[in-house]
């Protein structure tokens, strides 16, 4: 694109809402979150001090930090390997059935919409022990389920609810994979004798892997920041610490437990990996598009 | 199809059947639950088959008062809802057309610093500068207010994104003829630019409906008055009464209504929400 408009102070102007917007409610409060960090405030907010790296050496000598982060990468890969398995299966039934495939689609991808706090709401009390449906089938097959006390079981309650909303999407995009699949190599191998379950392994999940490379990306950015309304509306971070994800303990420690030197430092590391998960994203559109 | 498998053909079919169950199942249940008076909860077990007080429960919910401690109905939320998301939108939308019209059709000194700060907002999701953002927005006196619920969400990196790939499809000689017949960068923008990205305005719009309306954790903080409760962030406000008291039938109702919209506008609106989808991830 070489043709422009030659105004000087009107691109200004154009820009101006949005980068006002940015500059008000992004790189200022970016900026407190990064001075807070380095001030240790009491817990009435009257008086603050200087206390330089402390809150950062705090919150790496706390063996609590250490578990959220592990927490956090468990669930994380979870939601995504599991969002993904099953709605590969599903796209690659979708992608056979020549009947219905419409119908199929619609009603395999509107849990996209289901706000995730909505959508903890709905396990949760599918899991109830002492009324949900799920919790008493489990019961009489002999599992005690109770995610009020038993800290794994909650967190396997909170990677179902929030895989639920995700399958929707990995659905999507691995349908639109699949379609892209030449069939020619497909006819190809089926003439040389290779069986459908062959040469899925073989040529079509090998060729799908730029797909599943985005999408495994997506999936752990979307586990790590945009499930905590599934954690807010359920467990709350518990029992104990077990679903404590490192997004929530940011929120907790700030509004819950008052310690706004301890999560303006929680924030800045957030910031750091959100900042490299764009990068690694960018990086990897940037090789998609050349490939394409 | 490559060949004829008629039992994988079958598998097929049941495997999608078995995928829509379980994904339908906890529509279901709740469907199912809101249509039982609140008492035959505490019993035991939450009934299988429809009960008849369903239309009682959606009646009062819809319009009296949401119940578990809200008194505002839900219609009345859903319009907050609707304010808010509706407002995130077309503010969205707004601001990131203007910007990449800018960035695009204009040269001008520090332009690539400001396209770099405008993806700055993508590294900065609301859930990690939570607590500055809130004081920020309490500085500025826009708690309980409509304006505090959408203004500090508009700023979009992808939307600008979007819409600077778009425009850069557009062919020079485009540009270069209108110029050459006399139309200013406002007529151009309005007459050309526009209508162009239509499709592209639409697509995004679903996708930005669907974000706006499911916000949570943001209306949460910002609001303690019930007259700027949203639909979504209310289930959080219900569940916190104390378990005996709960009314689970209510609960499981406006759960259903609040994400009735998006879900209405996902399957009415199918096309375009699966081209939002795919152009917002590129």
């Amino acid at each position: 694109m070489t043709v422009t408009f030659p105004q000087k102070g009107l691109p200004w102007l154009l820009l101006l809402p949005q980068l006002l917007v940015t500059a008000i409610f992004f790189l200022w409060p970016a900026e407190q979150a990064l001075e807070q960090a380095f001030y240790q405030e009491d817990a009435f907010g009257l008086s603050r001090e200087f206390v330089g790296f402390e809150n950062f050496i705090e919150l790496f000598t706390d063996p609590l930090y250490y578990q959220s982060m592990l927490t956090t990468l468990f669930f994380s890969f979870s939601v995504a390997i599991l969002g993904m398995s099953v709605a590969l299966l599903l796209a690659v039934m979708a992608d056979r059935v020549i009947r219905g495939k419409l119908a199929y689609q619609t009603l395999l991808i509107w849990p996209y919409a289901v706000a995730p706090a909505l959508a903890g709401v709905l396990w949760w009390i599918l899991f109830d022990p002492s009324m949900g449906p799920i919790a008493l089938w489990l019961e009489s097959a002999g599992v005690d389920w109770n995610h009020y006390l038993n800290g794994n079981q909650a967190m396997i309650l909170v990677v179902i609810a929030s895989t639920w909303k995700q399958i929707s999407y990995n659905f999507l995009f691995f349908l639109a994979g699949l379609q892209a699949v030449p069939r020619s190599l497909i006819e190809a191998a089926s003439i040389d004798g290779a069986s459908p379950f062959k040469r899925f392994w073989t040529i079509v999940f090998p060729l799908l892997s730029p797909t599943t490379f985005f999408l495994l990306v997506v999936n752990l950015v979307y586990a790590f920041f945009e499930t905590f309304g599934v954690i807010d509306a359920t467990t709350k971070g518990g029992p104990g610490q077990s679903t404590n994800t490192l997004v929530y303990k940011v929120f907790e420690d700030g509004f819950v437990g008052l310690d706004l030197g301890g999560s303006a430092a929680q924030s800045v590391v957030l910031m750091g990996i959100v900042g490299l998960m764009t990068v690694i994203q960018f990086r990897f559109i940037e090789r998609k598009v050349q490939y394409s | 199809m490559i060949e004829n498998r008629p039992w994988l053909t079958v598998v097929s079919h049941a495997t999608l059947l078995l995928g829509i169950a379980l994904v339908a199942l906890p529509v279901w249940m709740a469907l199912v639950a809101s249509t039982h008076p609140a008492s035959a909860f505490g019993v035991g077990h939450i009934p299988l088959w429809f009960g008849d007080a369903g239309l009682d429960t959606w009646k009062t919910v819809l319009l009296e008062k949401a119940g578990n401690g809200i008194d505002t109905p839900v219609f009345f939320m859903m319009l907050n809802s609707l304010v808010m998301a509706l407002g995130i939108t077309f503010g969205k939308i707004a601001i990131s057309l203007l910007s990449a019209y800018a960035i695009v059709f204009f040269r001008f000194p520090f332009r690539n610093l400001c396209f770099w700060i405008i993806f700055m907002t993508l590294m900065l999701p609301v859930e990690v500068r939570i607590v500055p953002t809130y004081e920020v927005v309490a500085n500025l006196d826009l708690l309980n207010s409509y304006t505090g619920l959408t203004l500090p969400l508009i700023a979009s990196a992808t939307a600008t994104f979007l819409f600077r790939q778009c425009f850069l499809s557009i062919p020079g000689e485009l540009v270069e003829a209108a110029r050459i017949d006399g139309a200013g960068p406002f007529r151009f923008f309005f007459d050309i630019l526009l209508p162009l990205s239509r499709t592209n305005i639409a697509a995004l719009f679903v996708i930005l409906f669907i974000y706006g309306w499911n916000q949570y954790l943001w209306p949460l903080l910002i609001t303690t008055d019930d007259a700027y409760y949203t639909l979504v962030m209310s289930i959080k406000r219900m569940l916190s009464v104390t378990d005996g008291d709960i009314a689970w039938n209510q609960i499981m109702a406006t759960t259903l209504l609040a994400m009735l919209p998006p879900v209405a506008v996902v399957i009415g609106m199918q096309k375009l929400f699966v081209k939002g989808l795919v152009d917002a991830e590129k």
